[in-house]
Formats: structure tokens, C-alpha cells, sequence
């Protein structure tokens, strides 16, 4: 590891994408107006007295999956393009480290996704008054965890991809059932015994449960501590695993 | 140090690169059928041959890149591959690696970072393959010769001490063409080793030495001098054809000898998978 070539990485990735104006917007305004849809989709709901608005809850999961989904697409692609353009295989002439650069792009991933997530949760805090417990900076660095866990993701399936074609592909395999297992739809405690068992390995289940720690507790819990934890450790192994699909050497 | 071509030839233990019995393939073809040669240090050596006859495999097999089946092949001392290789070695892919997004210095910058460098080597550098009007373009919006110049100065910004560069003349006018031999010669003066891959023969006489490569085989290692001797034409090209029909007695896949075409002989007999 070295600090310098990790954070030269890391400029030079944020440096293409201050590039691409376009990117940018859609990267920071996209989950802003999705969360705006969801807010008046739920706007005429009836609840009974002392039942929680469904937005506070479906809003409060979206706030971790978009940058879980917007990072991983941006990562398989943009780390796609460096396979198959060959400045991988001459980085990977150069005296850089695997890891430098895997956390480089960890790193200016992740700076985007905690701008997209402070965008995204000034809006539904202060906008549609989103109802939880506990402090927002806690959903941020949720947020920031899911959004490097897509990076891990898509650095490792971008190894199985040979054209971004193939690349986006890989969303419904990897993306969505982690988005329909991870209680947003039905509550894991009432899913069948197979689907319950599948959503407890899956890391996106984890940062709901601890997004939902957030929303019933004032003050941050042992439990919300362990969900980042197992967060931060799902996201080492993959980036070891996507490191092991980096080869010097190729046929 | 000056006068590059009057130097004697140097024995082997002076050579950058020397490889013994080095074979490569790739599924069942045999891109490299064992190979035998030294490249001299601090001279151009020129590595020519048709399209698919291994050139690109070859390179890589120096920079460490390439999954080697047999044989062996020492670079500076040491193993092809070896990391503090890495520091000294300069690779040149034949499509330009750069990233199409960035700034010609932004690139080499980037490049540059890898190996400790800083603002002003990547300066050096643009200036040395003349895109100093460029810097500040994205390299999408270059032409196909400055786009290979900003790969190449995205390699020069680390001072390798041997630079290997896969065709890095393809594409370009005549001019620059000639202003980039005469920075390969002033580096090669100032004991850089560069091994220059090409399929057009003419670039030949720019070189010290010569690799003549032909479907995974080393056909021989000779001096522009050499090579117009041996194939009796001081047409570089005509001189490689008459090696190859002197070589190819015993060799089935020849050309028919009914169809001694320049271009065909040297550039449609290879085999298009390999070329890589």
C-alpha cells in the first residue's frame, strides 16, 4: 500500500468524473426526485393513530439503496472501460499496488456517495419531513458503507463482464434481490424460511437493519455498531476478492 | 556516448533483455516457438515482423504480463515480472492506454504519480513527444498520432531504463515519424535501452539490431547491415523476403512461391488470432 498512489488513484477517478457534468447531476438530483415520487406516492395513505407514514420507513431504506445501486453500475462500468481499454494492464506494469488501486476507486466513490446521500437525505429530512430517532450523520455513513459496498461489487463483477452490455447485466443478478430480499417490501420476519435465510447472508440487509436501528433509537445501538461492522467486513472481502481478479500476468 | 552506430556490438553480459528457449501459447496455438535473443543494452533494438507473428506476445512476455509456458527470460538482471522491475521497465501498448477522459496531462500525471514523479516530469515528458500546445486536452479529442504520443510520454515520465514500445510509430506522417527516431536515438545515446516493435521494414535501418520475428519463431538477430547483406537488397523488406524464403525450406506454411507480393508476404501470412 501507498498512501500517495492510492490518492492519486482516487483524484484521477474523481477527475473523470468531473468530467462528465452529466454523470455528476444524475448522480446527486436522480435520488432526490425518486425520493420526491415516493414521498407523494404514499401522500393520500390513511393510518390509524400512532402508525408511522410508510414514507418514513420505504424512504428511510431508499436512502441506502440508491447509492448501494448507483455506485455499483458506475464501478462495473467505469472499471470495465479500464479493462478493456488497456490502462489496467499498463497500471498493472507500473510499481502500483492492486490495493492502491481498489481503494483509490473505494475512496472517490465513496466522496460521491456521501455528496449523494447528504443531497438525498437534506431533501427527506428537511423537504418531506422524514420521522426517525436517531441523528442523521448515522444514515450518511450508512449510506457511504452501502455505496462502497456497490464499488467492491462492481469492481469484482466487472471481471466477469467482457462489454459494458454484459456489465449492466449484472444489476438484476446482483443488485435486485439483495433490493427485494432486504425487507423493503415484506418484512424479513415474515418471509418463508428460504428467503429469510437467503436475506440474512445478504450484505443489503444488514444496512437496512441498521438504518432501521437508526430510526427507532435516539442514540446509536450496540446493534447498529455490529450491522456496520458486518458491512465493513462483506465490503473487505469482496474488495480482496475483486484484488485476486486483477492479474499481472494473462494469457 | 555520442556516436551511437560506431559503437562495437556489445557482448552478452550487457544485454537488457536475453531469452532462452522462451515459449508461449495460448490455448492450443503456439504463439512463441522458443526463442533465443539478446537485446543489447542502451541501443534500439527493432523487433519486425508480419502482423501475428508474436511481436506483441513477445513484448509482453518482457514486461512480465504474459503467462510464459517454458523457457526463461532475464530483463535487467532479473526474472521478466520480478516487482522492482516495474520501476525500470516502460510498457507502450500498441492502441494508445490512455484515459480518454483526462487531460493529456492529467494522464501523465496520473502515470507519472505511479513512479514518484511529479509536475515537472510530466512537463518533460509532454514536451518530449511534442504535445506541449495539447497538455491541457482531453485525449478524446486528439488525432490518432498525437494519441499515441500522449502513450508514449505517459511512459517516459517514469525514465525507464528499458522502454518497450509495441508499433509506437503506426499512424503517424512521415515528419513525426522522424522526430520520434530522433528522440529514440537521443535516449538510446543517453543509455536507455528501447525495443521497438514494427511491421514496416523501412523503420529498420533506425535501429542497432534487429529481431526478425515470423510466426512465433526468431528468423534471426542480425544489423540493419546484416539484414540488407544477408537478403543480397539494400530494400529492407526485399532483404526480410529473401530471408524468409532462405529460412522457410523446411517449413510447410510458407507463402506460395509463386506470390513473393510485399505486402502480402509480409503482412498476410501471419496468423490473425495471435495478434494481440
Amino acid at each position: 500500500m501507498d498512501a500517495r498512489m492510492m490518492l492519486a488513484t482516487a483524484g484521477r477517478v474523481l477527475d473523470q468524473l468531473r468530467h462528465d457534468r452529466r454523470s455528476i447531476a444524475l448522480i446527486l438530483v436522480v435520488p432526490a426526485l425518486l425520493l420526491t415520487a415516493v414521498y407523494y406516492l404514499f401522500e393520500n395513505e390513511v393510518l390509524p393513530p400512532g402508525m408511522p407514514r410508510t414514507f418514513d420507513r420505504v424512504g428511510l431504506m431508499m436512502l441506502a439503496i440508491f447509492p448501494f445501486v448507483v455506485m455499483f453500475l458506475v464501478t462495473s462500468i467505469t472499471m470495465l472501460r479500464e479493462r478493456t481499454s488497456g490502462t489496467l494492464e499498463r497500471l498493472l506494469t507500473t510499481p502500483v499496488h492492486k490495493a492502491d488501486l481498489l481503494f483509490g476507486y473505494g475512496l472517490a466513490f465513496s466522496i460521491m456517495a456521501a455528496l449523494q446521500s447528504m443531497v438525498a437525505t437534506a431533501v427527506a429530512y428537511w423537504i418531506f419531513n422524514l420521522d426517525i430517532e436517531g441523528p442523521t450523520g448515522y444514515v450518511v455513513m450508512i449510506a457511504v458503507i452501502n455505496a462502497v459496498l456497490g464499488v467492491a461489487l462492481g469492481l469484482l463483477c466487472s471481471a466477469f463482464a467482457r462489454t459494458e452490455f454484459q456489465a449492466v447485466q449484472f444489476m438484476p443478478v446482483v443488485v435486485v434481490p439483495q433490493i427485494l430480499l432486504c425487507g423493503l417490501f415484506v418484512p424479513r420476519d415474515r418471509m418463508n424460511d428460504v428467503l429469510e435465510s437467503v436475506s440474512n447472508v445478504l450484505p443489503l440487509t444488514f444496512s437496512v437493519d441498521a438504518l432501521q436501528e437508526i430510526a427507532a433509537h435516539p442514540e446509536a445501538t450496540e446493534q447498529l455498531w455490529q450491522d456496520a461492522g458486518i458491512m465493513a467486513a462483506i465490503v473487505l472481502a469482496v474488495l480482496v476478492l475483486a484484488a485476486l481478479t486483477l492479474r499481472r500476468r494473462s494469457a | 556516448m555520442s556516436h551511437a552506430a560506431t559503437r562495437p556490438q556489445l557482448p552478452d553480459s550487457s544485454a537488457a533483455v536475453a531469452a532462452s528457449g522462451l515459449m508461449v501459447s495460448r490455448g492450443r496455438l503456439q504463439v512463441l516457438r522458443g526463442l533465443d535473443f539478446t537485446v543489447p543494452a542502451g541501443r534500439i533494438t527493432g523487433l519486425l515482423g508480419p502482423s501475428g507473428s508474436g511481436k506483441t506476445t513477445l513484448m509482453r512476455a518482457i514486461v512480465g504480463a504474459q503467462i510464459v509456458a517454458s523457457g526463461t527470460v532475464q530483463v535487467l538482471g532479473m526474472p521478466a515480472g520480478n516487482p522492482i522491475l516495474r520501476h525500470r521497465v516502460g510498457y507502450v501498448t500498441q492502441s494508445p492506454s490512455v484515459y480518454p477522459d483526462l487531460t493529456v496531462e492529467a494522464n501523465v500525471r496520473y502515470f507519472g504519480a505511479m513512479h514518484r514523479k511529479g509536475k515537472a516530469d510530466a512537463a518533460e515528458a509532454i514536451a518530449a513527444v511534442g504535445l506541449e500546445r495539447e497538455a491541457r486536452q482531453k485525449t478524446a479529442s486528439l488525432s490518432g498520432g498525437q494519441l499515441s504520443r500522449a502513450s508514449l510520454a505517459c511512459a517516459l515520465v517514469a525514465r525507464p531504463r528499458l522502454l518497450v514500445l509495441d508499433e509506437p510509430t503506426v499512424g503517424l506522417d512521415p515528419v513525426l515519424r522522424a522526430d520520434l527516431w530522433s528522440r529514440f536515438r537521443s535516449m538510446a545515446e543517453a543509455g536507455t535501452t528501447l525495443l521497438v516493435s514494427s511491421h514496416v521494414m523501412e523503420e529498420a535501418s533506425h535501429c542497432h539490431m534487429l529481431l526478425l520475428l515470423r510466426e512465433g519463431l526468431l528468423l534471426a538477430q542480425l544489423t540493419p547491415e546484416e539484414l540488407g547483406r544477408r537478403g543480397h537488397s539494400s530494400d529492407l523488406e526485399q532483404a526480410f523476403l529473401s530471408i524468409i524464403r532462405e529460412s522457410g525450406g523446411g517449413n510447410g506454411d510458407q507463402p506460395p512461391p509463386g506470390d513473393p507480393g510485399r505486402h502480402q508476404g509480409l503482412r498476410g501470412a501471419g496468423n490473425d488470432r495471435s495478434a494481440r
